[in-house]
């Protein structure tokens, strides 16, 4: 079944090939097939048409990233917004009120609630270091007490003594009685399953929560229902007051979109997901990886991340290409500064290197840090786009301007010109000589995909051609470059085959 | 424990109409606000589909039946019951094939019944259910409490087992559960039992060790007799969506499964699930539980069904 979805949704968005940013009509048609799954994962109808008009209006003039499809887009501008409605904070459970804090478990029939009582009740107790009591208030399942008081055996949590022929609320009172008598800290009101039309069954639950006045009242639900998951969510939140949702069987194939419908109708937390039979099968909720099954288009969304990441590689390949050519102006050099920042700054790249912890003291000692980076992307921000493509016309006037426009002084100014006049030579010096292949063939590769990078030789060669020698790519006056040696000092400790670092573009590499 | 309080015998259709009726209702409400205003046009019809979604049917054959009902009819003036009348008509004849009455063949003794589905779906009840209904057509029954997995799941049969006079099979909680199958047929055959019904732990069909374990039992019961186990009846919840497809689909690879019994009509769910499963798998559908008591399980009728759905019930 869902293979043919994910063929559909191929067929159709493969369709939409234009690049540029969306419009209606790319997404409309994405949206169609969005509705779709998102009905074929069970989320309630209603619920499906309020998130797509929400994501309809938010996806409408995004910028497709180059090299996927419109279609893709939309899918990824799904994904996110499910994140952000599913919650993405994970909320735990709240146990901050005076002890005992009780805590009432309720939903239909066979949704897991005596399972999950115990696998939250150990798991306060192991990790919480609680002492927690379990009562079942289930008077109407044959063996239902005994099943809890075998798994607080199991789980080595107290349990209520059973008393034949109590009331759900006659049990709930002597549960807190016992616990305040026991100094316990939380316990825990595990309920019959009920149908939410079942009216007297319903006015129960409501009158074991008005008696016990618990702080947390936690709805158990499958994560296989369909769209009568809103139903339920709805009639248990009007009746009881929720304060979270526990889905219980996330290790099934169901694609779970009931989490939604209830996160939407209610607006309440899912704090937890119930993913296997053993006791410790209990799991913090994940939009994350709940979002990716609902919709059912992870290796989509993957694309598209993937995409955005490669952008900066053909950037990088770009500038690289510029480089070959002898080019390299202002933008370029903002361009390599936003990479190293990415990169993890002058730190992260150092990190990178071997051998390089020592030189990693020394720039941290010439304040070499990312601050730098950021003041000098500010200034070239500052400037105008022709200022950019041809440093020559920066004369007294623009310098103050743009020392203005970029909260730095005039002498930074200077410095990030003399900077990259001298990085443009060895540009132009190593095109110039390199020629058609030679060594910079490796810096290229090395600035654009990172795949493999220069040969050793290469290197090698490339180390005797550049001026002041290896590293040469990072002019002298690097600012803050109050280090020795040609390249901002880095030069000594620099490992050989660091191509100039402005243009290392393969993060992937150590 | 339990009081259940033995309900008063009522007619066929109340018990029914009382168990579908809310799922009727806001099916018939839906079905009525869009008709009454408009003619069947594609809008109306789309809102139809919706209907159709909301009760689980799913987008494919939600599609199918707005697309057969809007056959020929576009633009036209139609009043609500009509409307009402033509998704019953194709509910029902999709429905009608595989609206199988569970049948216990006395040739065989005992007549083996294999209860499976997954977690919750609430196959102990159901055989508890069943227990009762056939003590009192006079048959003589085993329970095999294969269920060794969950926590009391040994004790809840036999209350049932007491309620029903039906003598149980078990072994201890941990047990291997295709030994306790074994017993049971061993043990049915020596009391001359006409039906053993065996219980099994509910199991997620993506879990590959369970399923397995499941076909585990299956082998052993057909090593002991190789007729069985004679009937597989696979237990689904009503408010189980999409994923009860897959269910059907693996449990019926792994187990065997002959049948469909689902439960738990009696909430707001409709299980509109069945139409589609009926459409993709046409396996029978033998019984539905519309009700905590035991005669609150029935016999499955396409027919009633289908007008439940419809809103016509």
């Amino acid at each position: 079944m869902f293979d043919s979805l994910s063929d559909r949704l191929g067929g159709i968005l493969d369709k939409l090939k234009r690049r540029g940013a969306l419009t209606e009509a790319d997404v409309g048609e994405a949206m169609r097939e969005v509705r779709r799954a998102l009905i074929e994962a069970d989320v309630a109808l209603d619920v499906v048409r309020a998130f797509t008009d929400k994501v309809r209006t938010r996806a409408v003039g995004v910028e497709v990233i180059k090299s996927v499809t419109p279609g893709q887009m939309v899918v990824k501008i799904v994904h996110d917004a499910l994140v952000e409605t599913l919650g993405s904070d994970a909320e735990p459970i709240d146990l901050n009120a005076p002890a005992p804090v009780a805590i009432l478990m309720v939903g239909l029939q066979g949704s897991g609630k005596t399972t999950t009582t115990a696998k939250i009740a150990k798991r306060l107790t192991e990790r919480g270091k609680r002492r927690v009591l379990m009562a079942s208030l289930d008077t109407r399942r044959p063996a239902a007490m005994e099943q809890l008081a075998t798994l607080g055996t199991q789980v080595e949590v107290n349990t209520l003594p059973i008393v034949p022929g109590q009331s759900a609320v006659q049990i709930a009172k002597r549960a807190m009685d016992a616990a305040r008598f026991g100094n316990y800290d939380v316990v825990m009101l595990d309920t019959a399953g009920r149908v939410t039309l079942d009216e007297a069954l319903m006015a129960e639950v409501a009158e074991v929560r008005a008696a016990t006045n618990p702080h947390e009242v936690l709805l158990v639900a499958d994560s296989l229902t369909g769209q009568d998951a809103v139903n339920t969510a709805k009639a248990f939140d009007s009746r009881v007051t929720l304060t979270g949702i526990v889905l219980t069987r996330a290790d099934g194939d169901g694609r779970g979109g009931a989490a939604l419908s209830m996160r939407a109708v209610t607006g309440k937390p899912i704090k937890l997901l119930g993913t296997g039979e053993k006791m410790d099968a209990l799991e913090d909720f994940d939009p994350q990886r709940v979002a990716g099954r609902i919709l059912g288009m992870g290796d989509v969304v993957a694309l598209v991340e993937k995409a955005a990441e490669n952008i900066d590689i053909e950037k990088a390949r770009a500038t690289a290409e510029r480089m070959r050519k002898g080019v390299f102006d202002l933008e370029d050099l903002r361009d390599q500064l936003t990479q190293m920042q990415k990169m993890g700054g002058m730190g992260g790249l150092m990190g990178m290197l071997p051998g390089v912890a020592k030189v990693k003291n020394q720039i941290a000692a010439a304040n070499l840090d990312d601050k730098v980076f950021k003041r000098q992307t500010a200034i070239i921000g500052s400037m105008t786009r022709k200022e950019r493509r041809n440093p020559k016309l920066l004369d007294a006037s623009r310098k103050r301007r743009i020392a203005a426009g970029s909260g730095t002084k005039v002498e930074e100014i200077n410095r990030l010109i003399k900077m990259h006049r001298q990085m443009a030579d060895v540009m132009k010096a190593m095109g110039g000589a390199a020629g058609k292949r030679g060594p910079l063939a490796g810096l290229a590769s090395m600035m654009g995909m990172g795949a493999g990078g220069p040969s050793p030789e290469a290197l090698q060669q490339m180390a005797e051609k550049m001026p002041g020698g290896l590293g040469g790519g990072l002019p002298p006056n690097f600012p803050g470059g109050k280090l020795p040696g040609g390249m901002p000092g880095l030069g000594g400790g620099m490992p050989k085959g660091f191509p100039g670092l402005p243009g290392l573009g393969g993060s992937k590499k150590k | 424990m339990s009081e259940t309080n033995p309900p008063e015998k009522t007619g066929f259709w109340r018990r029914l109409t009382s168990g579908l009726a809310r799922t009727a209702t806001s099916l018939t409400q839906g079905i009525t606000d869009l008709v009454t205003k408009r003619k069947l046009d594609a809008a109306t019809l789309e809102e139809l589909e919706d209907v159709l979604i909301r009760a689980d049917l799913g987008t494919a054959t939600s599609a199918r039946i707005v697309e057969a009902v809007g056959r020929g009819r576009h633009d036209k003036m139609i009043e609500p019951d009509e409307v009402k009348g033509l998704i019953a008509a194709e509910v029902e004849q999709i429905l009608t094939p595989v609206a199988r009455p569970l049948v216990i063949d006395t040739a065989h003794k005992p007549y083996v019944v294999l209860m499976v589905g997954v977690n919750g779906s609430g196959k102990t009840t159901t055989i508890g259910k069943l227990a009762a209904q056939w003590k009192a057509e006079g048959l003589k029954l085993t329970l095999a409490a294969g269920d060794t997995f969950r926590a009391a799941a040994i004790e809840q049969l036999k209350v049932w087992g007491a309620r029903t006079g039906a003598h149980v099979v078990a072994r201890e909680q941990g047990a291997d559960a295709a030994g306790v199958a074994h017993d049971a047929i061993t043990e049915a055959r020596v009391n001359g039992s006409d039906v053993l019904m065996i219980d099994t732990a509910g199991r997620l069909q993506n879990r590959a060790e369970l399923m397995a374990e499941l076909e585990k039992v299956v082998r052993v019961i057909k090593k002991l007799e190789p007729t069985a186990p004679h009937a597989v009846l696979l237990v689904l919840d009503a408010t189980v969506g999409q994923n009860a497809l897959t269910q059907v689909e693996v449990f019926t690879r792994m187990a065997g499964v002959t049948g469909l019994v689902m439960t738990k009509l009696d909430g707001t769910a409709r299980g509109g699930i069945l139409v589609a499963i009926a459409e993709k798998h046409g396996l029978p559908v033998h019984l539905i539980g519309v009700g905590e008591a035991a005669e609150d399980l029935q016999p499955f009728s396409a027919r009633d069904f289908a007008r439940a759905i419809a809103g016509l019930a």
